[in-house]
């Protein structure tokens, strides 16, 4: 066990992959810094510029030639700065990588990382502040991962890494800096959720940032709430939110992205579907996020407001 | 020029703090967020508008201020938007990364790379379908050659003959990479000429030539032979944000480029008396917005479910 924070975390995943697998490489913009967020950082000079590649401003060319690269046999760990800019590749993502596995009947496979910051960034505006997880979730042959803490950012990366299929990787902006013990040989697996804090009488599902919020909230809450970190949002983890949703009896998901067609509605219409109690969906209202810090905390899904709407379980 | 620098310098210290750059943590700064200066670029945003008229359309970067500025665009609701303020020019909704000055022109910065360039291009063939007499000048950086949209963008407005000059404000670093190690072949201007859009490139650090430049290039746009393109050779004095200390570059690199100020170059030309009269002139409207904008209400909290669209309006979680 180490203290580490989540930027380092993911570095030590990342390193620990190329170390025992020379078919890692991994390739975007300013990756030889060390990433914008640090989240690279030594990496080029323990492994070199042919395994550590620093790319023009080219996302869709990154994210291209990484499919080219995992169709050739390499495992590509490809950098997005943010997600917003992972846009300038939805081709290449939605079209070419979950498709060509398909489409060429198996005959080749694409094993490639998409690491696509996600999420509010202080201050950052409309253009760098976006949650785009249903989105990817929506598309079949993509993988999608958004962790919340950095033991996670760590065994989460490298499972994403081993697993052979193209991986949609959402960290959070604003969780670079999060510490918390990392022990680097644990293993996650991808579509286990975790049980954040045992409850009995309402299930919070969340993920990513949002979770430290639904931790605040649960422990404010008259109600005891079991909080489960989702992690993985496809494959996701039916069992365990079934498994705490049937003795709960009481279900509310809650996520910084957009609520409108946001992932939480199928969570909910799931549990709904099978178990046919009380659903509830607290995610952002439909406003792009503004710079000013008063139009900013509009998009917010804070503590207060996921205590807001556990109130409304009675 | 001179306001622009003293509009970046003011924005560079009411920031400081509170950048959330690189994971920092987020101070109570004045102005929030990523903040990308054009300061040493002063040249190419002055030297290129400076031939533009009010009707005239214009599009930017993620660095746009110095080309707002020289559009037009009032310093104050400027800075009033750096700070976040109902009275800026967005309404406090953009920012510096987004800023915009539609009643000058300046159609708005962007965050995205090269973004701005088929929108400017789109923006020239509207003004040629409505038979307008007026063009577009479109700024970019030099890592937005390496973007498709680049390409498809001077491709559209060559084939469609447009009125947009394209100006590459290189400064020779992409983020935190150099460009020319990322960059293949003769650089921007060639990419352009091998499109058939023909052009010149200049010393973006010396004003005169870049006005001299880019009034010859105009003049043929506005002449209706089509796009033109200014490869304007320039510097990033500070990081890719205030907040990056930019220790990747050769400090002699950096030294040689300070020494290249283009307001002291521009300055040569002119008598003591004026220089202190332009820049106290200067130092004292940044000074009259940054205390104007420190001043200004916030934007109620409503404001963020406005503008957003009208079908559908009001029906803010589903």
């Amino acid at each position: 066990m180490a203290r580490m924070s989540y930027a380092q975390a993911s570095c030590a995943a990342l390193a620990r992959a190329m170390r025992a697998d020379p078919k890692v490489v991994t390739l975007g913009e300013d990756v030889g810094r060390g990433g914008i967020f640090q989240q690279y950082k030594g990496l080029q000079q323990e492994f070199g510029g042919t395994r550590v590649i620093d790319t023009p401003i080219s996302e869709s060319t990154i994210l291209g030639a990484a499919v080219g690269m995992a169709l050739a046999g390499l495992k590509p760990v490809v950098e997005m700065r943010v997600v917003d800019f992972a846009l300038c590749a939805m081709d290449e993502l939605v079209n070419q990588a979950a498709k060509a596995r398909y489409m060429f009947g198996g005959q080749g496979r694409v094993p490639l990382v998409a690491r696509m910051p996600g999420g509010i960034w202080s201050g950052s505006a409309a253009q760098h502040s976006q949650s785009l997880e249903a989105w990817f979730a929506h598309v079949p042959g993509l993988v999608v991962v958004a962790p919340g803490t950095p033991q996670d950012n760590c065994s989460l990366l490298g499972a994403a890494i081993g697993s052979g299929d193209p991986v949609c990787y959402l960290e959070h902006k604003e969780l670079w800096v999060a510490q918390g013990e990392v022990d680097e040989s644990l293993q996650v697996p991808l579509g286990k959720a975790r049980v954040a804090r045992e409850g009995s009488d309402v299930t919070l599902v969340t993920w990513s940032r949002t979770l430290e919020a639904a931790l605040a909230a649960a422990e404010a809450s008259r109600l005891s709430v079991e909080v489960i970190d989702l992690r993985t949002l496809w494959p996701w983890d039916r069992d365990t939110v079934l498994a705490s949703a049937a003795k709960t009896r009481r279900l509310l998901v809650a996520h910084e992205a957009v609520q409108v067609a946001g992932f939480g509605a199928e969570i909910a219409a799931t549990v709904a579907e099978e178990l046919g109690i009380r659903v509830k969906r607290l995610g952002g209202p439909r406003i792009p996020v503004g710079y000013s810090k008063p139009l900013e905390d509009e998009a917010r899904i804070t503590s207060e407001r996921i205590t807001q709407a556990l109130a409304q379980f009675n | 020029m001179a306001r622009i620098r003293a509009f970046e310098n003011a924005a560079e210290e009411a920031s400081k703090g509170g950048v959330a750059a690189f994971g920092a943590h987020l101070g109570d700064a004045k102005v929030r967020g990523p903040l990308h200066l054009s300061t040493g670029q002063e040249a190419v945003a002055a030297g290129v508008c400076i031939h533009l008229s009010k009707d005239d359309l214009l599009t930017s970067t993620h660095r746009g201020h110095g080309h707002t500025l020289a559009k037009g665009a009032s310093m104050e609701r400027m800075m009033c938007e750096l700070f976040g303020r109902a009275t800026g020019c967005n309404g406090g909704k953009g920012g510096s990364m987004h800023i915009a000055d539609f009643s000058v022109g300046m159609l708005g910065a962007n965050g995205v790379v090269a973004a701005g360039i088929p929108i400017a291009v789109g923006a020239a063939h509207a003004l040629k379908i409505q038979q307008k007499n007026a063009i577009v000048a479109c700024f970019f950086g030099d890592g937005a050659i390496n973007r498709g949209p680049f390409l498809e963008g001077l491709n559209w407005a060559q084939i469609h003959a447009l009125p947009v000059l394209f100006v590459c404000e290189d400064n020779r670093w992409s983020a935190m990479t150099s460009t020319q190690a990322m960059t293949a072949g003769e650089g921007a201007l060639a990419r352009a000429k091998a499109i058939g859009v023909p052009g010149e490139q200049v010393d973006g650090n010396d004003l005169l030539a870049v006005d001299a430049a880019a009034g010859r290039l105009i003049a043929e746009v506005r002449g209706g032979k089509g796009p033109r393109f200014l490869h304007a050779i320039t510097y990033r004095f500070k990081g890719h944000v205030s907040v990056d200390p930019a220790t990747y570059r050769d400090g002699e690199e950096v030294a040689r480029a300070l020494l290249d100020d283009p307001i002291k170059r521009a300055e040569a030309g002119l008598r003591p008396a004026e220089i202190a009269r332009i820049r106290n002139e200067a130092e004292e409207e940044v000074r009259k917005a940054v205390t104007a904008a420190a001043a200004a209400p916030w934007p109620n909290p409503t404001a963020a479910y406005t503008d957003i669209q009208d079908t559908g309006s009001g029906r803010w979680r589903g």
